[in-house]
């Protein structure tokens, strides 16, 4: 099993490397609204039960991964086939 | 008069703190007995009082505390803490409080996304508290900071508990060189033995290097640390 889990600031956290981000992409002519930045971890995992994975992958989350004051997390468990 | 006893005060070094030996030096010249401890230590020395220094541990990987709240020494910081020991956090070690939940609250990058360097005017909120009894309160002090990642944040609902309770103890004069909340510079925990700031008082306690401001904060602390040393005399 792999698993990503997206860390993002919470709605309302200032966030000054998206709003960096988000005036050089206008300054290149895109049209943005807003740009936001968080952070990308993959896991492996090994085989096991997709469940009990997405509950230990919380707890990850909780305890390292994100910092639940100022950091949402979503977490994608893909399957080997 | 005999000389004062010189309080034992824990200096912790993850990998990648670097203001460690500044710490020490500090904490030398104004009359305490810093005690190196190594973030691998299960246990702490006989001290009263713990300082987690500046830098970047564990290379700010993740978010800047975020790895070495989980050092095995910091259970026995926490144990200190729990038992009403004095932990100061400096900058960097505000950011491992914080992650480590001994205080409230988080670091965020600078609002500029620059790394801030020079010293910053901060005023003085508590002057109750171990760290800051030597200081008046209002007064204006001059201490360096040296930061990319201190923009303390706290949501409306514990700001408010913050101010209500009067837990911010140093709040930046003027424009906050970070953009933290209310210009919070320094705070302390519910029973006031750990405080945590971003300005580095180590680094402004000799004429040489300007200010000498920082020497009322870890005065205040060394003051404190002797109390919690000295044994009552026998009745």
């Amino acid at each position: 099993m792999r698993a990503t889990v997206l860390v993002r600031p919470k709605p309302g956290i200032l966030d000054p490397q998206g709003e960096a981000v988000l005036g050089s992409l206008r300054q290149l002519g895109f049209a943005v609204d807003d740009a936001r930045i968080g952070r990308l971890v993959d896991l492996e995992l090994g085989n096991g039960d997709p469940e009990q994975a997405r509950a230990t992958l919380e707890r990850m989350c909780e305890q390292l991964l994100a910092n639940p004051l100022i950091e949402s997390y979503d977490i994608e468990l893909v399957e080997d086939p | 008069m005999p000389a004062e006893p010189r309080p034992r005060v824990a200096v912790i070094t993850f990998p990648g703190s670097n203001d460690d030996r500044d710490a020490a030096l500090a904490l030398t010249s104004l009359g305490a007995e810093p005690v190196p401890v190594w973030h691998g230590e299960q246990e702490l020395p006989d001290v009263t009082a713990v300082v987690l220094p500046g830098g970047f541990s564990y290379g700010d990987y993740l978010r800047a505390g975020a790895l070495a709240r989980f050092a095995p020494v910091m259970e026995p910081v926490r144990a200190l803490a729990a038992e009403g020991g004095l932990i100061l956090g400096i900058c960097n070690g505000f950011q491992v409080l914080c992650e480590a939940g001994l205080l409230p609250g988080a670091l965020r990058p600078n609002r500029s996304l620059s790394f801030v360097c020079r010293d910053v005017p901060l005023t003085v909120e508590r002057t109750d508290t171990p760290f800051t009894a030597r200081c008046r309160r209002g007064q204006r002090l001059s201490i360096p900071v040296k930061h990319g990642e201190g923009c303390f944040f706290a949501d409306s609902e514990l700001l408010a508990e913050l101010e209500a309770s009067g837990r911010v103890v140093l709040r930046y004069e003027g424009e906050s060189p970070n953009g933290s909340v209310a210009g919070i510079a320094g705070i302390v925990n519910g029973d006031g033995n750990v405080m945590g700031l971003m300005p580095h008082p180590e680094h402004a306690v000799d004429r040489l290097t300007g200010s000498t401001d920082g020497a009322l904060v870890l005065g205040s602390l060394i003051d404190a640390a002797r109390r919690a040393t000295t044994v009552p005399a026998a009745v």
